[in-house]
């Protein structure tokens, strides 16, 4: 008990820091929801996290596979209201490094995670991207419908990754999974240096 | 000798889209792109890190499973830890030396196909790595975009050990392990002159 509320002591200061919002959205000339879906395919910042975690689920297996599948548009889509309603957004600084880094040390180790836990990295996830997405997009006067492109755009996103990692059977393509996800923690580690050295 | 009607016809199309012309789009790198370009083009800047990359790979094939997989899985975390190190600045003795030492003693393990334990070798490459991601992580330069930067970065160190694991499968042939061992000759020899030259 005494864990849990430390970790949510640490979890709430976390989400509580608020750092620089860099999400603009790309403007195609479609309108708002292809605004939405083209940002998520261009904008590593969003992409490689959610790559990162369909990764991951997907070396969890299908109940992990599908509780992501759900779990990240909505908590993407809420945070993303939240951050349009309130114009805050819950992106703490170090947040993009360290889910990286967090996400791919755990697609590299490659060790099964209970569901709940997937479910739970997926919530935070989409909150505090989402928030940061919704904040920019009110911040830049767009419409809020881009937040429905988005969430659209990472729910096949998600789908596509996730099942393609679960259907592999051949052990080398675990294993080539596992380099994806060295990589991810690699830039990940990177990214925080850059972020370090940004605040030294 | 003349050629087919179907050749023809699909010549002239072909030579057609050739001569129609196309405006130039000859605009200075600039924007998130220019970023993920120079992490790209960073580790194959430098022939001393090329021949270590590279002499990794051919020696993880040479070693076989598990080393095939676990030296690409280990080495760009190792390395993003060095460049951590050096984003963050604190220092580390004798980069140079450390690179040039590295590419002789791995090409010196090809070239006498050293079977050493798997953690021995896994804690030599991983100690080589550090100098080489500390030397990456100090040359960073300012200005770039940190996330796409480290993707490029990363991307071409795994593309390296990619190619010198290809490179190494030619292993299974007993012409192909005489080839693979005057090739790490080769990688020693440009250590001993990267040494060399580190010294001058």
């Amino acid at each position: 008990m005494r864990r849990s509320s430390f970790a949510a002591f640490a979890a709430a200061l976390v989400l509580l820091w608020p750092g620089e919002v860099e999400a603009h959205l790309v403007t195609t000339g479609l309108g708002p929801v292809y605004d939405g879906i083209s940002h998520v395919l261009l904008s590593f910042d969003d992409l490689l996290p959610v790559v990162a975690l369909a990764l991951l689920a997907g070396l969890n297996g299908q109940a992990a596979g599908r509780k992501v599948l759900f779990t990240l548009p909505i908590a993407w889509l809420a945070g993303g209201a939240a951050g349009y309603a309130s114009g805050v957004a819950l992106f703490p600084a170090g947040f993009a490094s360290l889910s990286l880094l967090l996400l791919g040390i755990l697609t590299a180790a490659d060790r099964r995670l209970p569901p709940f836990v997937v479910k739970g990295l997926a919530m935070i996830l989409g909150l505090v991207h989402g928030s940061g997405n919704g904040a920019g997009i009110a911040a830049a006067g767009h419409d809020a419908l881009g937040l429905i492109g988005i969430t659209l755009a990472i729910f096949v996103l998600v789908a596509l990754v996730t099942a393609g990692v679960v259907s592999l059977k051949k052990p080398w393509a675990r294993i080539a999974v596992r380099v994806a996800g060295s990589w991810i923690a690699a830039v990940g580690l990177l990214l925080l240096g850059w972020t370090l050295r940004g605040r030294i | 000798m003349s050629s087919p009607p179907a050749f023809r016809a699909k010549l002239g199309p072909v030579i057609i889209a050739m001569l129609v012309t196309s405006p130039v789009w000859a605009h200075a790198e600039q924007g998130q792109a220019a970023g993920f370009l120079t992490g790209l083009h960073h580790p194959i800047s430098g022939l001393d890190h090329v021949l270590a990359m590279v002499a990794v790979g051919l020696w993880g094939a040479q070693l076989g499973a598990p080393a095939i997989w676990l030296l690409p899985v280990t080495f760009p975390m190792v390395m993003a830890f060095g460049g951590f190190l050096g984003l963050i600045g604190v220092p580390l003795p004798g980069v140079e030396l450390g690179i040039a030492a590295s590419a002789m003693l791995l090409g010196t393990m090809v070239a006498c196909e050293a079977r050493p334990p798997l953690w021995l070798a896994a804690t030599l490459v991983g100690v080589f790595a550090i100098f080489h991601g500390h030397a990456h992580g100090t040359e960073l330069p300012a200005g770039e975009n940190g996330l796409l930067y480290s993707v490029g970065f990363v991307i071409a160190t795994g593309c390296l050990h990619a190619t010198g694991i290809s490179i190494g499968l030619i292993h299974r042939w007993p012409s192909g392990r005489i080839v693979l061992r005057v090739a790490g000759v080769a990688v020693a020899a440009g250590g001993a002159f990267f040494m060399w030259r580190a010294f001058s």
